[in-house]
């Protein structure tokens, strides 16, 4: 396991096919758990269950083939695949299909798409793209490119409007920025820029729901039947599940539905419930092999691309658990982002393994290209 | 080469920088992990009590379960008030997206009033969360069909059945059984008083008159309840926990049906009450009040105009005349006077009076008559009694005075409540001093006593006070509580329920007893007594004494005439007999309102009521 950890893959039988075995025996263990927890979060549902596996095959699959591509072909695609994004998010501002009051889908008339998922890939692989063309820690004026490549397809998802998203879109393409260096004085001072764009953003471009959601996160027993209901149930089942829970599909907030959205969006609380602190540390101890052995590829990549890429999806995927673990708990605001890889879910759960098969591919293609 | 060592250079110093930055990104991770553990360690380890106790609430309700009322029974356990299931349409708002909707739906279905409708939707603001409330009670058989047969179009709408009380008789034992119905603000209020809210919890029903609410607490029962794991709907996932209710006490009754039916009968032309009562322990064998109604009309809600016609009818049906009706006791009470005369020695046995048709008080010219306008000659208190004589009893009562009788009269019971075990009871009036000061402000005149001897006036009674007020006659002095009730049940051993006589008079002279029994009894079986034509014949030799209480003032020398008055204002028939005459067991009092003479309307009433008792046997085994 050690040996695997650090990376050795040309040991591995599986490097043949550029899978990284340490980062896929996490992954699978993280589906593993997730889809148990998911069992009883379904109320047993065999359907469900189904579809899940079917989802996630669809995923290592989608995972497996990205692993393929080489970095240089993925550096190459990089701002075309931007380009063709931020078109698709024209369409979809223009002739998009309207679901729970948000402008979010294209219909392509066998299958709905969102063309942000591929925004969520394609804005920091385009920034990191831009920087990486130029010699590292970047300038402010290939720092400013940086932002409008991330600006652009944000304030486009965010008028759809998909808040979470858009800010997580954002947050990629600033890992990059972040990662290539910049300095730590232009940090500190973005930092006080957001927090003096934080009024405008409440006041202007928030939507009323979405204030709705953060009042109910400063306060939640304010509105117990209302909108204070997911978060207060939510907290109650954690609360509940104390040391080591109250069993697998014993947790009885979950069986009997007192928790809402409990499959999808608030699976983190059922498996709190049912399996304790302990399954949270278990299933946070997986979530961390993960993200370090994704920084350990990303530092070992052959050229800034690479790492940049790597290092950002990886940094984005911690970004995902984290605020879903925080809005669960009752850290953060409500705001709709899965666990990754055990809410139950669709399209989302593509995009973050194409992720992990840019990671892998990135981790694996390396040693040939090193090599004379 | 410049440009090569340059590059060289660049690509570890960039590759140092991420490095530097991957290492604090992942510090930053961890952090942040720390933060959920944090986090986790707060709400799991620390709240952990807290947030149990929640989810237990969240999960497990204790739903309430009403115990079966008591059942009521005639003294040969006949039921009188018993439980049927009845099927109710009944709806849980939570369940219901629409209720405009669906209440018009089943509009279509089934008839309900918007009287129904309005009294639904004002429940359904009141009610607690997941309760199902009545829209529709008392369905019949084909709206039940239809409604199961249209039960999917329908989520949250159910048929619930429940146990209903019903009055098999209808209006024979209204006024003895009272009624129950649903409990309103103020009944929740004294409940709540008396700390027995918490027991009410699964109850809709209260006892609201007569025995069902004189005996509320009995026949209630104790409650039981569920704890039962609900999900977040409100459906009953499965029962954890269960303390079954306890059944209210079954109670058995000394009345009999057969003598509550002959009583029914023997009244119908008449306004008036018939009550029977055993007179050596007060247990209560009928108890009539005509006219009646049913019962069975008030357990689910009267309607307004059903209600409205009880209520403003001139018979008056909602009195229960048998305790509430306050009647002149007319010559009624002359043994129970003749007996104070005896006592005191204003009288003897061989004490005779002239009379001549009517009386005067000393320098007076008013005359108080004689039901006989050429008055009876001379009599002694077995004429008195037997026929009747009025100016007899003037002459005693005179002599006796207002003091003494009022104070002798109080001790047998006239004047206070008899104690029955229902609480629509009036205590009529026993005038004395003190009262009409009170009352009127003037003083007691003599002119006073001379009607009240004979039971006019001021005083009154009810049937069932005049009947009660008879027994120390026939007790040698002991006064019984009477009472409807004579066991209790509950299910498994029977109680007995039985209230000890009281001694309310102490005699100078025993005898005294005997010569009161003995005038009514010859009342009723020597020729010329004024009962002898009702009880001609019968199989049982019984005693009593006639009453006609007259309503209408009569001019001094204008004579009385049945038809020339308003037949409201005729004269009121009473009748007191019991049987057998040396041994009693029964006691019967029977007053007809503006019904005529008593000897002659009243007395063949209590005839028929105890030759049926004597023929069924009612009271044989005691």
């Amino acid at each position: 396991m050690t040996d695997n950890f650090t990376g050795n893959a040309r040991h591995s039988r599986l490097a043949q096919f550029h899978i990284d075995t340490p980062l896929l025996l996490g992954l699978l263990a993280l589906i593993g758990f997730g889809l148990m927890v998911l069992y009883s979060a379904s109320g047993q549902s065999i359907v469900m269950m189904e579809r899940q596996i079917v989802r996630l095959g669809i995923a290592l699959a989608v995972m497996v083939a990205f692993a393929q591509i080489k970095p240089q072909t993925l550096k190459r695609w990089s701002f075309p695949l931007f380009v063709v994004g931020v078109a698709l998010l024209v369409a979809v501002m223009l002739v998009g299909s309207v679901g729970k009051g948000a402008q979010r889908w294209l219909d392509l008339g066998f299958m709905m798409f969102q063309p942000s998922e591929i925004m969520k890939l394609a804005v920091p692989m385009a920034v990191a793209w831009f920087i990486a063309s130029h010699s590292l820690p970047p300038r402010i004026l290939h720092l400013l490119g940086g932002v409008i490549l991330c600006a652009v397809p944000t304030l486009l998802i965010a008028q759809q409007p998909d808040l979470g998203t858009s800010i997580l879109i954002a947050t990629a393409g600033v890992f990059v920025l972040f990662l290539s260096g910049m300095s730590w004085r232009l940090i500190a001072l973005i930092a006080g820029l957001i927090s003096a764009f934080l009024p405008i953003l409440w006041l202007f471009l928030m939507r009323e729901y979405q204030r709705q959601r953060v009042l109910t996160f400063l306060n939640p027993e304010s509105d117990p039947l209302g909108s204070g209901y997911h978060i207060i149930q939510s907290k109650i089942a954690i609360g509940s599940g104390g040391f080591d829970g109250k069993g697998w599909l014993h947790g009885t907030q979950s069986q009997l539905e007192f928790l809402p959205e409990r499959h999808t969006d608030f699976i983190f609380a059922v498996l709190s419930e049912e399996f304790g602190m302990l399954g949270v540390l278990i299933l946070l101890a997986i979530y961390l092999f993960i993200i370090v052995r994704c920084m350990i590829i990303s530092s070992r990549a052959q050229d800034n691309y690479s790492k940049l890429v790597a290092g950002s999806f990886t940094l984005t995927f911690f970004v995902y658990v984290f605020v879903n673990i925080g809005m669960v708990s009752g850290l953060l605001p409500v705001v709709g982002v899965p666990l990754p890889l055990v809410s139950f879910g669709g399209t989302s759960m593509v995009t973050l393994m194409a992720a992990f098969g840019v990671i892998m591919s990135v981790g694996t293609h390396k040693r040939m290209l090193a090599a004379p | 080469m410049f440009k090569k060592r340059v590059a060289i250079q660049d690509f570890a110093a960039e590759s140092r920088l991420f490095n530097q930055r991957a290492v604090f990104a992942i510090l930053f991770v961890v952090l942040m992990f720390g933060i959920i553990v944090f986090n986790q360690y707060q709400l799991q380890i620390v709240s952990y009590q807290d947030y149990q106790t929640r989810s237990e609430g969240n999960r497990i309700k204790v739903v309430p379960l009403a115990p079966n009322r008591g059942l009521i029974y005639d003294r040969s356990g006949i039921l009188l008030a018993e439980n049927r299931p009845v099927f109710s349409l009944e709806l849980i708002p939570e369940q219901i997206n629409d209720m405009a909707a669906t209440l018009a739906e089943l509009a279509t279905l089934i008839e309900f009033t918007t009287e129904q409708q309005d009294a639904f939707l004002k429940q359904v603001r009141a009610q607690r969360r997941f309760n199902s409330i009545a829209l529709k009670e008392q369905l019949d058989d084909q709206e039940v069909a239809i409604l199961a047969a249209n039960q999917h179009r329908f989520p949250g709408v159910t048929v619930e059945a429940r146990l209903s009380r019903h009055y098999p008789f209808g209006d024979l034992f209204t006024h003895a059984l009272g009624y129950i119905g649903k409990i309103n603000t103020r009944e929740l209020q004294q409940l709540e008083l008396d700390g027995e809210a918490a027991n009410y919890a699964a109850s809709r029903d209260i006892g609201k008159i007569g025995l069902e609410r004189f005996y509320q607490r009995e026949l209630h029962g104790t409650m039981g309840y569920q704890e039962v794991e609900v999900n977040n709907r409100g459906r009953l996932i499965r029962v954890l926990r269960s303390v079954p209710a306890v059944s209210g006490q079954n109670i058995q009754l000394g009345l009999d049906v057969g003598l509550q039916l002959t009583a029914q009968q023997i009244l119908k032309q008449h306004r008036g009450a018939i009550v029977a009562i055993d007179p050596r322990d007060g247990a209560v064998l009928a108890f009539y009040s005509n006219p009646s109604y049913d019962p069975n009309l008030f357990v689910h809600g009267i309607s307004s105009a059903n209600y409205n016609e009880l209520l403003n009818s001139r018979d008056r049906p909602l009195i229960n005349r048998v305790t509430q009706g306050v009647y002149p006791p007319a010559s009624t009470i002359k043994p129970h006077l003749a007996l104070l005369g005896l006592e005191s020695r204003t009288i003897t046995t061989s004490t005779k009076i002239w009379d001549p048709g009517y009386y005067t008080l000393p320098n007076s010219d008013h005359r108080f008559r004689d039901h006989i306008r050429w008055g009876h000659g001379w009599v002694d208190v077995y004429t008195a009694i037997t026929k009747s004589c009025d100016t007899f009893f003037y002459d005693m009562g005179i002599k006796l005075g207002i003091d003494r009788i009022s104070e002798y009269m109080q001790k047998m019971g006239f004047g206070e409540k008899t104690g029955i075990d229902i609480l629509e009871e009036s205590s009529a009036n026993m005038p004395s001093r003190g009262w009409k000061r009170a009352r009127h402000n003037q003083p007691w005149y003599p002119g006073d006593t001379v009607p009240l001897s004979i039971g006019q006036s001021y005083w009154t009674t009810t049937p069932l006070q005049l009947a009660v007020a008879t027994t120390p006659l026939l007790n040698r002095g002991k006064l019984v509580t009477p009472h409807m009730v004579t066991a209790f049940n509950n299910g498994e051993t029977t109680a007995a329920h039985i209230i000890p006589p009281r001694q309310v008079l102490e005699v100078e002279n025993e005898q005294n007893y005997a010569v009161v029994m003995d005038t009514m009894h010859q009342t009723v079986s020597t020729l010329g007594g004024t009962a002898y034509r009702a009880f001609l014949g019968a199989e049982y030799r019984s005693a009593g004494k006639t009453g006609t209480a007259q309503l209408a003032a009569i001019a001094q020398d204008a004579k009385y005439d049945a038809d020339a008055i308003d037949e409201r204002l005729r004269d009121n028939a009473m009748y007191l007999g019991y049987a057998p005459y040396d041994n009693p067991t029964i006691l019967v009092v029977v007053a007809l309102e503006n019904a005529g003479g008593g000897g002659s309307n009243a007395a063949p009433l209590a005839r028929q009521l105890m030759d049926y008792y004597f023929a069924a046997g009612v009271n044989r085994d005691d």
